[in-house]
């Protein structure tokens, strides 16, 4: 088992780097046999195709609904345009409150981006040393943290208002920051990545030439830990995103809100004030294609990553 | 789950090493600087904002309020596991456990099937356009829980749905069948996902598994379910247990259906239940719900773990 992963990390790394559309030339030798008949390739593709409609009619239904007025909204088809209100819509969301959705936005940028940025950094340094310093402690260590990656985020939610209540730091900006830059999942991907893809010579020959280990570690290392970096980050950047229970318990204040809370607090407010719906429906479309157009950038880097978790 | 991470990996580099003597003398730590600058940010954040808080929410289970008089003074006070006690007393408590295990039973099959199913189909010779659905199922991972129970909200209203046709003749938010809609937004978000992490434990296994079976003549279909099933078992118990955690600890979607549904109570979920009871506010009772939650779940994804495994040795 101790085997598998040395070797099988690796190799799940470089084939996602190499070629994001490795499964063509692997499954060859298998599709080199006796021709498939046509019933099972049909089949094959009614079932992906039914479920293509599936998975993308609502988001289809979110983009159609942002483009249209109030009247078009209600008395022209869902799932196709009408008269073209997009640009009115946004002008109209980002004018409302004196642009509370870019706020929020802003909030949500710093809480995720910044957060898992800084996440991303701190696990690598202790993924990193984890697995290439030997010292008292590391497995015990380890193992915590292994402990940590299966506490759910919404589990430690109430316990962290408590904590934070406690210091009168609740409905602050550090309530929902400060938690969200630990990442035990950035932890253990690190260290099983920096094991497998950091050679010990190259520390040696780093020493040699006089290198202090911080600097090795930020010249050498983490070029190499690249792969895994950008998945802790991409997975702690969408973790932070969507968080709803911690902004939920710690936030009172409007302007603290995360674009999802935001977009929650208005929809659960439309039955008294109907003009949200339009807001809650275009801001709702706007917040997510960062996310969409980030996965869609960043694919080969996650796939690995995805690897990587599963052989555990 | 944690023994295969390597001791001898890290020895590894032996014999041009120091250490290359067989047997383990006491060496002088190397480099302690840069351990401690390395370990110690994330291992005091990890501290604060990980074990402290759990700690702190079960020494904050073990009290009771007390107050003199009706409108006296409230002070916390040591109280054993009262608090406990109310929670196994708890109706609402119970009845959102008992909801959450209704729907994981109902739910997680569904979607772990469903993603094996497209897992296996793009892992076979049958499809063109690999590519494209591999996209087009993930794209909802990308969507936020409160987003995706927004978008499903509107598309189960009677009125504003593209499918009135359907929505008017059945009430998707009714009582009876509110769970089953949640469910189908928490399946519509995290199918591709799960997927995705089957097919790529599918894409480790060599290509010369399945010669032998291609040269018997073995279909599709036969080699899915006799070679690469049983493979892909360790990614199928991982997605598993990551899906009963989710599901006991769902909260977002739910939440946001109250908006579409009065069915849907304060306490539906058990995490409802902790974030209403916490803003009574009766934290005490609400800690000792977290903590009974926590564990209950972790004995869940540990029976799970167990069964699967001595059904593997079977």
């Amino acid at each position: 088992m101790s085997a598998a992963i040395d070797t099988d990390a690796p190799r799940g790394a470089k084939g996602g780097l190499e070629s994001s559309d490795e499964d063509h030339s692997r499954i060859a030798p298998v599709g080199r046999g006796p021709k498939e008949r046509f019933i099972p390739r049909a089949g094959a593709m009614l079932v992906m195709g039914v479920f293509t409609l599936y998975f993308l009619i609502p988001i289809w239904w979110l983009v159609v609904a942002s483009t249209k007025d109030r009247a078009d909204f209600l008395g022209t088809n869902p799932l196709w345009f009408a008269d073209f209100a997009f640009v009115d819509n946004v002008a109209a969301l980002f004018a409302y409150r004196d642009g509370v959705y870019l706020k929020w936005m802003l909030n949500s940028l710093l809480y995720a981006g910044l957060g898992a940025l800084v996440a991303t950094l701190l696990a690598a340094m202790c993924g990193y040393a984890l697995a290439k310093y030997r010292f008292p402690g590391r497995e015990a260590i380890f193992n915590v943290v292994l402990g940590g990656v299966l506490v759910p985020a919404t589990a430690l939610a109430l316990p962290l208002f408590l904590l934070f209540s406690r210091v009168q730091l609740t409905d602050t900006f550090w309530a929902v920051f400060l938690p969200s830059v630990v990442s035990p999942f950035g932890v253990y991907l690190t260290r099983v990545f920096a094991e497998a893809s950091v050679p010990d010579e190259l520390l040696e020959a780093s020493r040699l030439d006089g290198a202090g280990e911080v600097r090795t570690f930020f010249t050498v290392s983490i070029r190499l830990m690249f792969p895994a970096l950008v998945t802790v980050f991409l997975f702690q950047f969408v973790a932070i995103w969507n968080n709803f229970f911690l902004p939920l318990i710690m936030l009172r204040s409007e302007e603290l809100f995360p674009v999802t809370f935001g977009l929650y607090a208005w929809n659960s407010s439309i039955n008294q004030f109907p003009e949200l719906r339009s807001f809650v429906l275009v801001g709702a479309l706007l917040s997510i294609i960062p996310l969409i157009v980030t996965f869609l950038l960043l694919q080969r880097y996650w796939r690995t990553g995805l690897g990587t978790g599963a052989l555990k | 789950m944690t023994a295969p991470v390597t001791t001898p990996a890290a020895g590894r580099a032996g014999p041009t090493g120091t250490d290359a003597s067989p047997t383990r003398t006491r060496r002088r730590l190397q480099h302690p600087g840069a351990i401690i600058a390395f370990v110690a940010p994330f291992g005091l954040l990890f501290l604060l904002f990980y074990l402290v808080p759990i700690g702190y929410a079960v020494y904050q289970s073990l009290l009771i309020v007390e107050r003199e008089g009706t409108f006296g003074e409230a002070t916390e006070v040591f109280g054993g596991l009262t608090q406990y006690a109310l929670v196994f007393q708890s109706e609402p408590f119970w009845s959102s456990v008992g909801r959450m295990l209704m729907f994981g039973v109902v739910q997680v099959p569904i979607m772990l099937g469903l993603a094996l199913l497209f897992a296996l189909l793009l892992d076979s010779p049958l499809l063109r356009g690999k590519k494209f659905f591999r996209l087009a199922f993930f794209v909802p991972y990308a969507v936020p829980g409160v987003i995706a129970a927004i978008m499903w909200g509107f598309l189960f209203s009677p009125n504003l749905s593209p499918f009135q046709a359907l929505t008017r003749e059945v009430d998707f938010l009714s009582a009876d069948l509110v769970l089953w809609s949640i469910a189908n937004v928490v399946t519509w978000v995290f199918v591709g996902y799960n997927m995705l992490i089957i097919y790529s434990s599918l894409l480790a296994i060599p290509a010369d598994v399945y010669e032998a079976a291609v040269l018997d003549g073995a279909g599709q279909a036969r080699i899915a379910w006799s070679i690469k099933i049983p493979l892909v078992r360790p990614a199928l118990i991982l997605t598993a247990i990551f899906s009963i955690i989710g599901t006991l600890q769902l909260l977002a979607e739910p939440q946001v259906f109250r908006s579409f549904s009065s069915a849907v109570t304060s306490t539906y979920t058990p995490n409802m239940t902790i974030y209403a009871t916490s803003a009574i506010p009766n934290v005490n009772l609400a800690a000792a719900f977290s903590v009974v939650l926590a564990v209950a779940t972790f004995v869940l994804s540990f029976t799970f773990l167990r069964i699967t495994r001595r059904k593997a040795e079977a």
